[in-house]
């Protein structure tokens, strides 16, 4: 599809716009929490794939080429917004060490597959994931909920693969414990002994 | 295994459920262990629910000036492949 929009052929372009603009559309609403930047990151991103329609070479796959250019945008507004003069993610690095421990421990109340079908989750879901520091948010979104691969993450974003791994660690346990507060039956809690400190 | 082992194989095992098979010393752990098991199965749903969810709804009025930004790139791009 891709090398046929490369021929100039419009219909390609517009049915790989098509299949693409709503998942850009996602990522760049999770990153940014607000619909207004959201398009602005899909039609910038559309946008830049025209203008430089010609430079890829398929080493990626197309998908994932298109949300790195989207996450780059998003990214941007996100740092220009905070008054910020790079658009690169610090590579500072990650310590494991500082990785939240769990302090809420329960089963859950329900199954996931009957929470999706209420209503006030996706407030909830939304919430919780504004509330991570984007750092985090971005390879959460990108990694878990894209299904980018580790390397992937860590080649759209410019970081390393540990800190990817870290970063993403950091996220699963702040949604884990923000959402178990939630979701979690309180009878069911656990406290852990001295020794699952470390868990 | 100290505390950093046991997050690192925590990632790794919710990524793949086989990695267990490397990370013996979890995976030992973690049969005598419910927290830790709970804590497992917590961060399996939490991924289940975000990945399941919804997609984000474009607002309506956005497509056509989309569309109409798109169709005047082209056709500055491929002056000659729009009819």
């Amino acid at each position: 599809m891709l090398r046929r929009a490369q021929t100039g052929d419009y219909a390609a372009f517009e049915e790989l716009v098509s299949r693409m603009q709503q998942r850009v559309y996602g990522v760049a609403y999770r990153i940014l929490g607000q619909s207004h930047d959201a398009e602005d990151v899909v039609q910038q991103t559309f946008l830049s794939l025209i203008e430089h329609i010609d430079s890829f070479r398929g080493e990626s796959a197309v998908a994932t080429w298109v949300l790195r250019i989207a996450t780059n945008f998003a990214l941007k507004i996100l740092r220009k917004k905070r008054g910020l003069p790079t658009v690169a993610m610090e590579e500072n690095d990650e310590s494991i060490s500082t990785v939240p421990h769990p302090h809420y421990i329960a089963q859950w109340r329900e199954a996931p597959e009957s929470l999706v079908e209420r209503a006030e989750l996706r407030e909830l879901l939304d919430q919780a994931i504004s509330e991570l520091d984007s750092k985090y948010r971005v390879v959460f979104v990108l990694r878990d909920i894209e299904g980018m691969s580790t390397e992937e993450t860590a080649s759209a974003l410019g970081l390393s693969i540990s800190n990817v791994k870290i970063r993403l660690l950091r996220a699963r346990m702040q949604l884990r414990e923000r959402l178990t507060r939630e979701l979690g039956d309180a009878a069911t809690q656990v406290i852990p002994d001295h020794s699952h400190e470390a868990l | 295994m100290t505390c950093e082992e046991l997050l690192l194989a925590l990632n790794e095992v919710i990524d793949d459920q086989s990695a267990l098979a490397i990370y013996h010393d979890f995976a030992d752990h973690l049969v005598g262990c419910n927290p830790c098991q709970l804590v497992v199965d917590n961060i399996r749903k939490t991924i289940h629910l975000y990945k399941a969810g919804e997609p984000y709804p474009m607002p309506a009025g956005f497509q056509e000036r989309f569309k109409d930004a798109l169709r005047a790139k082209w056709k500055a791009k491929f002056p000659h492949a729009m009819t």
